[in-house]
């Protein structure tokens, strides 16, 4: 088991109050597994992916603990987490293409960086040279600046930097979205090539995309309002949600060749609750048709069937 | 904050003949009053500016006269004492914060009217115009201004506040252009001023309720600025020589307070007050600008 | 109803204006009333370009767009613009930014009115806007009085389109209008566009997304570095895409019932027949050629 994280709390110190970003959350994440970790705006998924790497100072760990490979991992204390990071845990930011510092060509940043971290960049250097092949770019970009960089070449250099060290668990975050397709699906299946190849052992993939998600995650979990509604495979997710909140949200969809003449489509009535004062029991039940009594207690994240889990009173 | 903006909500249906602008005004008021920055920025700057307009009419017209005993402190005959010569410091100091009001005024306001306006036109238009101006600016800006000023002061006659808080005006102008020229060409690309032109909206109407509003502090803080350098280059003019004959001002007095050697003579009364008022003046208003900013800005209401 | 005939777009780059970008090349096409048709691309084809010249914000280098048999492009004079927002308008894509952030949000249709209804009355007016905002299905206790930070950008974006609604159309341009929604809500949007389209309003629908374009369009445009690859009612657009670049897009669109995998299966199971694609005869032009009735393909760019 690579990553198991129990019960953990994060939340936003905010003038009015804390934000229940993230309101206890429970999942294990397997050897060689890539998770995909899909949510609407504001549901938490960020929070999970950067609490595991870092807090910035607004964040706080209020609750649970997180475990990679055995050993406890200690989130809330930044001197702490600095060996793990970027040896055991990596994290490819949302705006990555915008992390590299414009001045310096990528060749002296990398080298700057791994001598941070205390490794020789001389050791690595025909690895570096040969995972950059592997994703396509001449090693030639190391003696570039960002700016002659596309998009899609800054986000795979990135890509690159951040597991050269072989990390144990890879967090990325929102890595295609300001992606043109093409160039989109080249990034993801290099995700997959190097999971495959063991440069990491596990993933999980932050991404408001539902559809993306589904072409190269192992398994999905889908967060609502700081809570996990469901997890499971791909397939399962996608196919047969169990969840109300993950089969609206599958149904709202269009896919290639749906259009309105074959029916239309249908949005979720409502807005996610405010994490300010968030309600108490299922934070789903003021949109969920099938809300009952019951509801006004919070339901616990339960295994269905084996590998499948689900947070709602009526698939218990 | 609900109860706040459900308040003019129920005006609204009850139908107002000129909602919007009624709304915002009261909705302003409502948040002023509540604001303790802008209230005490407001009433310090207030009470200076009675005091610059009121006060030379309870004390001598001629302020430097040598009424009094020499170097004598504050008491109750010469609330501020005199200095070495016998003038008194009160009604210098009165008459000085009446000049350094408007010295700001003149010199602040002539410089905020041209660099706002051809930061305006320059920001929003772009292209060929923008070239022009920022050509116009850059020159201005890299002639040296106060010995233009002293040049210029000497050869004309007139020696007024008036006239030197046009010129100190006339040439303090361009770095305010290229502020409010850099912010109207970020807020010129926003989409709500497309949605403004396909709106029908003329581009003054453009530029005065979609772009200056949005700036109206960053407006506000320019001409804070552009006030306290005009007091401070009149200062300056007032020391060399070129300033206005027979003047009072608060720069005047501290020089004259420092080039008799008040501080090591331990006469504080002469150089207080006046380094006081001036500190003072611009700090609040700087205080003042801060509690506008938070007024004018709903997302700064709610934190 | 809308007509765009050669239409290009030059850009000026670089120190003193050396560079030429071309935007958009050679581009035709026509919008009918009652009809959608998407404008999908990647990033630098073009396709807002095309969007804002349709607007009026920026003016094409060379070619005519005519609505309702008025050139646009030959509009001069402030009341003539008016006149022509007054039956074509725009929806962009990011919410919030459309929105003064320092008035209300109801300011957008308040604008409208002193522009184009000074002599409606209080009430009048009040009814109209409480029309508009249930065509787009919004309570109107949730969002008259509200600031744009207090609403949701869902929200905001059918406000917009409301605002639109209340001149009297015949043309939307909605530019990336649903790219910052979430999931849950986009769709609610693209439905509304098809319910405008039932009453009669000709849309162009600019989008990045395959997925997006094909479910409200009749007719859908790609478009490739600023020229029109492929063009044509959009079930033959995506069921028989004849262009390289069409069929690479769309095998590399994330679906949410095929993974890759199994649609470049298909295509190696089952390849489509090439096409021969028309030739430029200089840099500028862009030729289109009629495959079957009214499917077009366009020149091929590498």
């Amino acid at each position: 088991m690579t990553l198991r994280v129990n019960d953990l709390k994060v939340y936003y110190q905010t003038l009015r109050g804390d934000v229940h970003a993230l309101d206890g959350v429970t999942f294990d994440l397997a050897d060689g597994e890539i998770m995909g970790l899909a949510g609407e705006s504001g549901c938490g998924k960020t929070t999970l992916g950067k609490s595991l790497i870092r807090l910035d100072s607004r964040m706080r760990h209020v609750g649970g603990t997180v475990e990679l490979d055995g050993k406890d991992v200690p989130i809330g204390d930044d001197e702490a987490m600095v060996p793990f990071r970027y040896h055991e845990i990596s994290l490819i930011p949302q705006y990555a293409m915008s992390a590299l510092n414009p001045t310096r060509k990528i060749g002296r940043m990398v080298n700057e960086l791994l001598r941070a971290r205390g490794v020789r960049p001389a050791d690595i250097a025909d690895e570096l040279k040969r995972r950059l092949e592997l994703v396509g770019l001449d090693p030639d970009v190391l003696d570039r600046f960002p700016i002659e960089l596309s998009g899609g070449m800054k986000q795979r250099v990135v890509m690159v930097i951040s597991t050269l060290l072989n990390p144990s668990l890879l967090i990325a975050d929102e890595v295609t979205s300001a992606l043109d397709v093409s160039t989109q699906r080249a990034v993801a299946e290099s995700l997959v090539e190097f999971r495959d190849r063991e440069y990491v052992k596990s993933m999980i993939f932050v991404t408001h995309d539902i559809s993306l998600v589904y072409q190269m995650a192992d398994t999905i979990m889908v967060m609502y309002a700081g809570h996990i509604v469901e997890k499971a495979s791909a397939k399962t997710v996608i196919n047969e949600p169990r969840h109300p909140y993950t089969q609206m949200l599958i149904g709202a969809l269009p896919e290639v060749g749906s259009t309105t003449v074959q029916g239309r489509l249908e949005g979720i009535p409502g807005t996610p609750p405010g994490l300010l004062d968030p309600p108490t029991g299922c934070r789903f039940k003021d949109r969920c048709p099938l809300a009952f009594d019951k509801c006004s207690e919070r339901p616990p994240l339960v295994e269905i069937e084996p590998g499948h889990w689900a947070a709602c009173w009526k698939t218990g | 904050m609900t109860n706040v903006a459900g308040a003019p909500g129920t005006a609204d249906t009850a139908g107002a003949p000129e909602p919007a602008g009624e709304r915002k005004v009261s909705e302003t008021l409502h948040f002023a009053r509540r604001n303790p920055k802008l209230l005490i920025g407001l009433g310090i700057v207030l009470a200076f500016l009675l005091l610059g307009v009121l006060g030379p009419f309870f004390v001598s017209d001629t302020p430097n006269d040598y009424v009094g005993p020499k170097s004598q402190p504050p008491g109750g005959e010469y609330w501020f004492g005199t200095n070495t010569f016998g003038q008194d410091i009160w009604a210098q100091f009165v008459y000085g914060v009446r000049a350094t009001f408007l010295i700001g005024v003149f010199g602040g306001g002539v410089a905020f009217l041209i660099g706002t306006a051809v930061g305006f036109v320059a920001g929003y238009k772009g292209g060929i115009v923008d070239e022009i101006l920022n050509m116009l600016t850059n020159v201005v800006l890299v002639l040296p201004a106060l010995v233009v000023l002293i040049v210029a002061i000497a050869y004309l006659d007139v020696r007024g506040l008036f006239m030197q808080g046009v010129f100190i005006g006339l040439t303090t102008w361009p770095w305010a252009a290229r502020a409010v020229r850099s912010q109207a060409l970020s807020l010129a690309t926003r989409d709500y001023v497309d949605l403004a032109r396909l709106s029908g909206r003329r581009t003054w109407k453009i530029i005065t309720t979609e772009i200056a509003p949005n700036m109206s502090s960053y407006l506000v803080m320019s001409f804070i600025l552009l006030f306290g350098g005009a007091v401070l280059t009149a200062e300056g003019l007032d020391f060399i020589g070129p300033g206005p004959s027979n003047g009072v001002s608060l720069g005047l007095m501290l020089e004259s307070a420092v080039q008799w050697s008040a501080l090591t003579l331990g006469m504080w009364w002469w150089f207080v007050p006046p380094g006081l008022g001036i500190t003072v003046i611009v700090g609040s208003l700087y205080i003042l600008n801060v509690g506008l900013d938070e007024v004018f800005n709903p997302k700064l209401r709610e934190l | 109803m809308l007509e765009l005939k050669h239409v290009h777009k030059v850009y000026r780059v670089g120190a003193f204006g050396g560079g030429r970008l071309r935007a958009v090349r050679d581009v035709n096409l026509t919008v009918e009333p009652g009809e959608v048709v998407s404008l999908i691309g990647e990033s630098g084809s073009g396709k807002s370009t095309i969007g804002k010249m349709v607007l009026g914000l920026t003016r094409p280098s060379a070619g005519s767009i005519t609505f309702e048999g008025t050139d646009i492009t030959t509009i001069r004079g402030h009341s003539a613009r008016k006149e022509y927002y007054r039956r074509v308008q725009g929806v962009f894509q990011d919410p919030f930014s459309c929105f003064n952030p320092i008035f209300k949000a109801d300011r957008v249709f308040e604008m409208i009115r002193t522009s184009y209804f000074p002599e409606t009355s209080a009430p009048v007016w009040r009814e109209k806007v409480l029309d508009a905002l249930a065509t787009v299905r919004l309570d109107p206790d949730n969002v008259l009085g509200k600031y744009p930070h207090q609403l949701s950008g869902g929200q905001l974006q059918r406000l917009l389109i409301a605002r639109a609604l209340l001149l009297d159309i015949k043309l939307l341009v909605a530019d990336e209008i649903i790219s910052m929604l979430d999931a849950s809500t986009r769709i609610d949007v693209l439905n509304l566009l098809a319910d405008l389209k039932e009453r009669g309003l000709g849309i162009l629908f600019v989008t990045h997304d395959l997925s997006l374009g094909n479910y409200v369009s009749d007719r859908s445009v790609i478009l490739r570095k600023g020229a029109i690859a492929e063009m044509g009612p959009t079930s033959k657009v995506f069921d028989n895409p004849l262009h390289p670049y069409s069929r690479h897009l769309l095998s590399c669109v994330p679906q949410l019932h095929r993974t890759w995998a199994e649609v470049d299966a298909e295509l190696e199971a089952n390849p489509p027949e090439d096409v021969v694609l028309p030739v430029a005869a200089d840099d500028a032009s862009a030729p289109l050629l009629e495959v079957e009735e009214g499917h077009f393909v366009g020149i091929d760019q590498g």
